[in-house]
């Protein structure tokens, strides 16, 4: 645990904005699916169930108070997704958002892509704060005017309006998907992107929409000799040659691009070697991996199971350099979690700015950190009852077993329902968005 | 005895014991394809528009047999209808987070 008023690095993280709705009646459009913080941390985009997208942005340096920084206000919403059905194949086609990457920053425009279970779409977001007014031959509120009362010219200017933010759908790929879509990667050439469902993994270029070339293949020409799906897919932050996927047997392979055009045959194969007479029914459910992060270093990855997360060195395949437990008192629940589906629930994970912390959720509304520096590591709960800003959150801890302590939580107290499977982490900054099921809470490091 | 231990030792292993105790009939084959397979096959539902246009074009002037109280329930009597397919909404409110 981190001490309660540690000094020197130690952080504090104190309550800062919480988004959402009060109520514990949760309609299922507003369950927060994906969070994503932009590449300079000033947005802040979500997407929910429903298929909308919410952009908050953060309060410019001027505006603020000396004790806090800039908080989040909303900055754009629109419906990225809608409800389809697929005639030919009698499938229903969920709104939910599944992933949110942004661009890098090229012009005055921020653009996102935005991706449910079959479709990804580029979405362009755009800033309008003047407007031209005084044309020669319309009325300001656009009826063309009798062409006989026009007796000047008159050129239009630019005048200042009220600050308007649009969205726009600039591209739209669809139909390359026959499975699910769990991930979507830009990579660093930030001319193509990579997208990937159970089984298949396409790369795109972003200007091109009719065309999507097949990098990763793993169906089976027997599905009934399917074993193993793809459940997360990154291109590595530096090299454009590169990228992973993880898998639902706790494997991770690496890809060079330029080996082949069909990746199929990885370049590495990270696994860590299990221990066969520790294998039990649920060995493998537990081990499927959730999620898979590069360090913005690019010389790590880290990749959440059901149970722990794990730091691997690129250069080394046999085993991850880093393990650390998120919940291991869930290991006598098992069965349980199995009956009620919980066992199946998607953590993810990430790094902060300089890959010296991570941070991934659990259940309680509960989300760890921990620090691979010092070793130490903390939980913290999103919890209305914390709302004061610049409170600092006091640590928890769930007693396994035996005695509870004051304080402490025991597991069979723990709420299944309230899961933080999203987080995310300011790029530079130690400025968090943790999403509970319907809630976005913001919290920041102390500052003095 | 060994087993005994190990179910003492591993936690997993006695959470793998609860499980088959109440469900014996699980496959023998541990997690594997039963559930890649359901997550493969989610969204999916049965409604074929030839024999839903077929039975139209049969019955002009009649209703199309509907669903029972099961609604997911395909009989050979029973052809499902798009009413049959829970009604899909776009969501038009906008999002409570940016209330």
């Amino acid at each position: 645990l981190f001490p309660g008023a540690g000094g020197g690095n130690d952080i504090q993280w104190c309550f800062s904005q919480v988004k959402g709705a009060v109520d514990d009646d949760v309609a299922e459009a507003d369950i927060i699916s994906t969070v994503e913080f932009n590449h300079s941390g000033e947005l802040l985009a979500t997407g929910d169930k429903g298929g909308r997208v919410v952009i908050f942005q953060q309060e410019q340096e001027n505006k603020i108070q000396s004790h806090s920084r800039g908080e989040y206000n909303v900055y754009s919403t629109f419906q990225s997704h809608e409800p389809e059905f697929d005639y030919l194949k009698s499938l229903e086609i969920e709104e939910k958002i599944n992933k949110i990457r942004w661009l890098p920053q090229k012009n005055a425009a921020q653009f996102l892509l935005s991706t449910n279970d079959k479709t990804i779409k580029l979405w362009k977001i755009s800033e309008r704060d003047k407007r031209p007014e005084g044309y020669n031959l319309k009325e300001e509120d656009g009826r063309y005017r009798d062409p006989t009362t026009v007796t000047t010219l008159r050129v239009p200017v630019f005048r200042p309006m009220d600050l308007m933010v649009e969205a726009s759908p600039r591209r739209i790929f669809a139909n390359a998907h026959t499975y699910h879509i769990n991930s979507i990667s830009i990579n660093s050439d930030y001319e193509t992107y990579l997208s990937a469902d159970d089984l298949r993994i396409n790369l795109w270029h972003l200007e091109i929409t009719d065309r999507s070339f097949n990098i990763v293949d793993i169906k089976p020409a027997n599905m009934e000799e399917l074993t193993e799906v793809i459940t997360a897919a990154e291109f590595h932050p530096n090299s454009c040659n590169t990228f992973v996927y993880s898998s639902s047997k706790g494997t991770i392979r690496l890809c060079d691009m330029r080996a082949s055009a069909l990746c199929d045959r990885h370049s590495k194969l990270f696994e860590e070697p299990e221990d066969p007479s520790n294998r039990s029914f649920f060995s493998e459910i537990i081990s499927s991996i959730s999620d898979v992060k590069f360090s913005h270093s690019g010389r790590y990855m880290m990749t959440r199971d059901y149970l722990s997360v794990k730091i691997w060195d690129l250069n080394m395949e046999n085993r991850p350099v880093e393990t650390y437990q998120v919940h291991e008192y869930l290991r006598s629940k098992l069965c349980s979690l199995y009956e009620n589906d919980c066992i199946f629930d998607k953590f993810e994970c990430c790094w902060n700015g300089s890959d010296s912390v991570v941070m991934t959720g659990s259940y309680n509304n509960f989300f760890r950190m921990f620090d691979r520096n010092t070793k130490r590591d903390i939980t913290l709960e999103a919890s209305r009852e914390n709302n004061k800003p610049r409170t600092v959150l006091k640590p928890r801890k769930v007693c396994a077993s035996g005695k509870r302590k004051k304080d402490e939580i025991s597991v069979d107290s723990l709420d299944f329902n309230k899961k933080i499977l999203h987080t995310a982490w300011h790029p530079k900054e130690n400025i968090i968005a943790v999403a509970t099921t319907n809630n976005l809470y913001i919290f920041q490091d102390k500052v003095n | 005895q060994d087993t005994q231990e190990k179910e003492g030792i591993l936690p997993e292993r006695a959470e793998e014991a609860k499980l088959k105790a109440k469900y014996p009939s699980l496959g023998q084959k541990p997690g594997g394809s039963d559930f890649l397979m359901k997550r493969l096959q989610k969204g999916q539902k049965y409604f074929d528009s030839g024999d839903y246009n077929m039975a139209k074009a049969k019955m002009k002037n009649k209703q199309l047999p509907s669903a029972g109280p099961d609604k997911t329930l395909v009989t050979g009597d029973h052809i499902p209808t798009p009413q049959d397919l829970p009604q899909r909404k776009s969501s038009l409110v906008t999002s409570k987070l940016a209330g």
